[in-house]
């Protein structure tokens, strides 16, 4: 609208003239308009997530208890290392990191598996097949807390049905308490019974994400150079390997990945199944029994930053193999 | 010569289809009895008179002359899951709405606006998304304690907003995307303010994608349990009720209360998503846009 060249307003004024607000821009207006709409979700994110997480470094390093947080000013903090050293030098942090990832990895391995496998039977059409899809996600979207309820009851050795089915059909000579066994022998092998409960609970509320995923990414797989090589005489299980299976990699690579970071932080669902017994302590349970039974903050955080440095390296390997294979 | 080892190939090959034929049954029945079965025994417990399911864990099939739906209201009145899920409502509808308005209007900045910052907020709502929830807790329960905000609902509501607003946004993104930008245009140009554009021509657009993300922020405040723990724990008049059933599992609580508890919680998260499902479907930007 303007004509180029200098605007009259934007000369310095030499005699008094009524000012006038300059209109803005309208690039102007959309950055301030951007950043006025984004600003109240930044708000909450920076006091609820950001500055929480700038807290756990501060309390990391200060020699505080639960009973000091009335006394706790800014002014007067006491630095010390000492949290971080005695996280780092107690064997039960290392255990419980040992177990974090075994279980992390198990169950991330198992749900993008499973997953897989169902997406690839339900794969053709057949009648009662949306049905059979909507009942795979039930236990996504139930509520960790009726699920790990449920499990309970399923394995509890009174009158759980996995028990009762042991004991009545298969012959075992008395009821297992599952979620409480740290390992139990059958024939030569030593197993972990209470840490595969909770893998196999891991994995059993987590699969149908991977089936979603995994499906999506099937349904767009060309059928075409299926059907050449299935007219060629390639059986089904090398049209899996060497047709699909490249190509589904992809997203099976970012579901294990990111499987795995949630299943590491996890602590609903091993609190509400075991709360840490028969030797399912993972590092998000040892936070939480040094916050809330050693009621102590500066340890507490210490073990949730060194958890999220270990997080952190997970995630940089990622990072670098993206790259790695995208150049 | 060369008609044998065809015939073998496809013997060969016919057998592998048929134990494919058989593995891919059997997947099929595993995950059915897997996914649906543990749901399913929750109910059938919960119809049961506890006696019944100690004495016989075998019979499946609660016989018709013992069906009871006492369990529920025991767990409703006399356990207190009624009341927690009161306040579970009132959480998880506040996350829902304040989630919402707040997801709206950076989705729409984050989508339509350019402006200083843009990439920095992007990678900070990421970096929110996999900080772990638990590390997060310690120095939550701390501040909020030192403000007086822990055993409040306010407080776990501002926590939930912040854990759920990245991934809402995340999710509107990609609906307000699909809004075609001419349309917001021709109101601009027939004067229509930002606000407005977005009360009145965005959000109606997109709206099978915002009711779906504000069920789905709804299902996670509903189903929500460790920050729960932490701030409410002390405070039983503000349990929300995943609170409440996990704490009963602590006593001696009957497994079939305990049932009825967790099935009545499950109803109203599977029902909408299902219905959630169903709004996905509809979309109303077809035929918005003339020519």
């Amino acid at each position: 609208m303007r004509p180029p060249g200098p605007d009259p307003r934007d000369a310095p004024a030499g005699a008094p003239r009524p000012r006038r607000r300059r209109p803005l821009t309208l690039s102007r207006r959309e950055d301030l308009q951007g950043r006025l709409l984004v600003a109240p979700t930044v708000l909450v994110v920076l006091g609820f997530a950001v500055l929480p997480f700038l807290a756990v470094v501060l309390f990391a390093f200060l020699d505080v208890r639960l009973v000091d947080i009335p006394r706790l000013y800014l002014d007067e903090l006491e630095f010390t290392g000492q949290n971080l050293a005695t996280v780092w030098g107690s064997p039960r942090f290392w255990s419980a990191a040992g177990t974090t990832v075994v279980y992390a990895g198990a169950s991330s391995a198992g749900a993008v598996l499973v997953g897989l496998a169902v997406a690839l039977a339900l794969r053709r059409p057949f009648r009662g097949r949306g049905l059979v899809r909507a009942l795979v996600l039930v236990p996504y979207v139930l509520p960790v807390v009726a699920a790990t309820t449920i499990w309970k009851t399923l394995l509890n050795p009174g009158y759980g049905l996995v028990n009762a089915v042991g004991v009545e059909w298969l012959g075992w000579a008395e009821p297992i308490a599952f979620l409480t066994t740290t390992s139990r022998e059958f024939g030569p092998l030593e197993v972990p019974v209470a840490l595969l409960c909770v893998i196999a609970f891991e994995v059993w509320k987590t699969f149908p994400l991977a089936f979603l995923f995994i499906t999506a990414r099937l349904q767009v797989v060309p059928g075409d150079i299926e059907e050449a090589a299935q007219i060629d005489g390639a059986g089904k299980t090398r049209v899996f390997r060497h047709l699909l299976l490249p190509q589904l990699a992809g997203v099976m690579a970012l579901l294990a990945v990111l499987r795995f970071l949630w299943s590491f932080q996890n602590f609903n669902d091993i609190y509400l199944l075991t709360g840490g017994a028969g030797g399912t302590e993972v590092l998000a349970v040892r936070v939480y029994s040094e916050l809330v039974v050693r009621a102590n903050i500066g340890t507490a955080s210490a073990t949730g930053l060194l958890m999220t440095a270990m997080l952190l390296v997970v995630v940089a390997v990622y990072a670098r193999m993206i790259k790695r294979e995208q150049a | 010569m060369s008609a044998r080892p065809q015939a073998r190939r496809r013997t060969r090959r016919s057998g592998e289809d048929r134990v494919l034929g058989v593995l891919r049954l059997v997947v099929i029945a595993g995950a059915v009895v897997a996914t649906a079965g543990p749901l399913l025994y929750g109910v059938l417990l919960s119809l049961r008179p506890f006696q019944s399911v100690v004495s016989e864990p075998l019979r499946l099939l609660p016989s018709p002359d013992e069906i009871t739906f006492d369990a529920y209201p025991t767990a409703m009145a006399e356990y207190g899951l009624g009341g927690n899920m009161g306040n579970s409502l009132q959480v998880a509808l506040a996350t829902a709405a304040l989630a919402i308005v707040l997801s709206v209007l950076g989705a729409y900045a984050a989508v339509r606006l350019r402006f200083l910052g843009r990439g920095t907020v992007n990678v900070v709502f990421l970096g929110v998304y996999l900080l772990p929830g638990i590390v997060l807790a310690v120095p939550l329960f701390v501040l909020l304690s030192r403000v007086g905000l822990t055993g409040s609902l306010v407080g776990l509501v501002f926590v939930y907003v912040a854990q759920t607003v990245p991934v809402a946004l995340y999710m509107l993104r990609t609906y307000l995307v699909a809004v075609p930008s001419s349309v917001e245009e021709a109101a601009m140009i027939d004067g229509c303010g930002r606000l407005g554009l977005i009360r009145r021509v965005v959000l109606p657009l997109a709206l099978p994608g915002v009711a779906a993300t504000a069920l789905y922020v709804f299902m996670i405040a509903w189903n929500e349990y460790l920050f729960a723990l932490l701030f409410l724990v002390a405070d039983r008049d503000r349990w929300t009720v995943s609170l409440g059933i996990a704490q009963l599992t602590e006593f001696s609580v009957p497994t079939t209360v305990l049932m009825a508890g967790s099935i009545a919680i499950t109803v109203p998260v599977v029902a909408g998503f299902f219905l959630a499902q169903r709004l996905l479907v509809t979309g109303l930007t077809s035929g918005a846009e003339k020519g």
